[in-house]
């Protein structure tokens, strides 16, 4: 009896709310342009995830609370420096220069302006733009917090030789042993000690920027590592040293693999150009990964909080019913993503790791065809 | 075959099928994930299994054949967004 009555209640209730969010046909269609800011999923996503010359630290109803950031430009030898905030967050054009809102031509960028207009000069090349821009103040934040915390640890360790470690040196002991036992010594083997100030700066750097990247308020929020430029670098890095560091051995298993057929490298160097291939695609790969997780993760979160406002666009009940729900799974997707912040962070030290391993084995071959 | 090209030459903007395109390729390549990850949870457990003790081997190690092949997903993932946006 309880089950039936509560089905009925939920059937009409669901009735009720598809019955008042159809439009209504007598009205002309003028709500929308009274309504200046239709609420645009797509472009509020796109928004927080890419860079910006200005961080937008809060909005209270229609006054916005902006952090202007430095912009520095340089264009045919002279160089600009001069604060976003001259632009009046895109509506003005300064010194020949304006802030590109067109979505599909490189909203975001800086291009000159056709003189005492604000149309963009499609013919003139854009200026080489050296800005501090969000990202670059979210790296400053990642780099101060790990100069503190670190220097405070060594200092730690200095001071408690031969004492029980205490405070944050405590908390971050297992994980920089986590770091050398489980992911340096055994993939590197005995020389792994010249690889370890590298790979615990790319694991924290990448680990607290992830971190930082979760947090909504200012100084957190700035996509750092979903930016590919970033990634970038960092796979860059550990390409650049693993080509530094290949010896001998290495470079004759890319270019001349032994036990491979002589066929498959004589005329046709067939196999040593799919090893070469590889070892642009191994960093290439690393820098995606990376990458593409952070920003899923951020397109996830942000999504599920549009959902809120494009059903309230419907229907304002309907957006009061689906927030519970939609909250709900933010905070599940948030917690996830906690996870996939170490777990990437894990992932890209330890296969760059491997390729350290891989370029510095010594390789013992007992006979060519057991290889 | 003319009915197709007069077709085709009518719609001369490809764009919506080619997001059509982009959406059924994130959606194949889930597919892809989810049944290369759901093998790897599977060979863990029975392994954990049959022999508790080596629990947090295993468990790293599943850890990292995931994040691989989600490294993967995650490139089909980035083509068909560049499909839709580029």
């Amino acid at each position: 009896m309880r089950t039936f009555l509560l089905s009925i209640t939920f059937l009409l209730s669901s009735l009720w709310a598809v019955s008042s969010t159809t439009p209504e046909t007598e009205q002309p269609k003028h709500e929308t342009t009274s309504h200046s800011e239709e609420f645009n999923a797509g472009h509020m996503i796109i928004d927080h995830i890419v860079d910006s010359h200005e961080w937008h630290v809060a909005s209270f109803g229609h006054t916005h609370f902006t952090i202007p950031l430095p912009i520095i430009l340089i264009d045919e030898g002279k160089l600009l420096v001069f604060s976003s905030a001259k632009f009046h967050h895109g509506e003005e054009s300064y010194q020949g220069y304006k802030i590109e809102s067109d979505r599909k031509a490189g909203r975001g960028k800086i291009v000159k302006v056709i003189p005492e207009t604000m149309e963009t000069d499609k013919t003139a090349s854009r200026p080489l733009d050296l800005s501090i821009t969000k990202t670059v103040v979210g790296i400053f934040i990642t780099f101060i917090l790990l100069l503190i915390v670190f220097f405070q640890v060594a200092g730690a360790y200095k001071r408690n030789a031969g004492r029980a470690p205490k405070g944050l040196q405590s908390l971050l002991e297992p994980v920089i042993l986590f770091v050398r036992d489980d992911i340096a010594e055994p993939s590197i083997g005995k020389h792994y000690k010249r690889f370890m100030p590298f790979l615990l700066t790319l694991f924290f750097f990448i680990f607290f920027s992830n971190l930082i990247g979760l947090f909504p308020f200012f100084p957190g929020g700035a996509n750092v590592t979903g930016n590919i430029a970033v990634t970038l670098v960092l796979a860059a890095f550990t390409f650049a040293i693993t080509t530094f560091i290949g010896n001998r051995s290495y470079w004759l298993h890319i270019f001349n693999p032994p036990g491979v057929p002589w066929w498959l490298k004589f005329p046709f160097p067939l196999i040593p150009i799919i090893e070469l291939t590889g070892v642009f695609i191994k960093p290439f790969v690393l820098m995606v990964r990376l990458f593409a997780n952070m920003t899923a993760g951020h397109i996830i979160v942000l999504g599920f909080m549009s959902l809120i406002f494009i059903f309230a666009n419907m229907n304002p009940a309907l957006g009061y019913g689906v927030s519970p729900v939609s909250v709900l799974f933010s905070v599940f997707i948030s917690l996830l993503e906690l996870l996939v912040a170490f777990i990437q962070a894990y992932v890209f030290t330890m296969l760059s790791a491997l390729y350290f391993g891989m370029a510095t084995e010594e390789h013992v071959h007992s006979s060519e065809s057991s290889h | 075959m003319s009915l197709l090209t007069t077709l085709l030459q009518v719609a001369a903007d490809l764009a919506p099928i080619a997001k059509m395109g982009a959406a059924l390729g994130a959606g194949i390549a889930s597919i892809g994930a989810g049944i290369g990850i759901g093998n790897i949870g599977r060979g863990a457990l029975e392994s954990m299994a049959r022999q508790p003790e080596s629990t947090g081997d295993i468990r790293s190690n599943m850890i990292v054949a995931a994040a691989l092949i989600e490294g993967v997903a995650f490139f089909a993932i980035v083509v068909c967004l560049l499909v839709v946006f580029i």
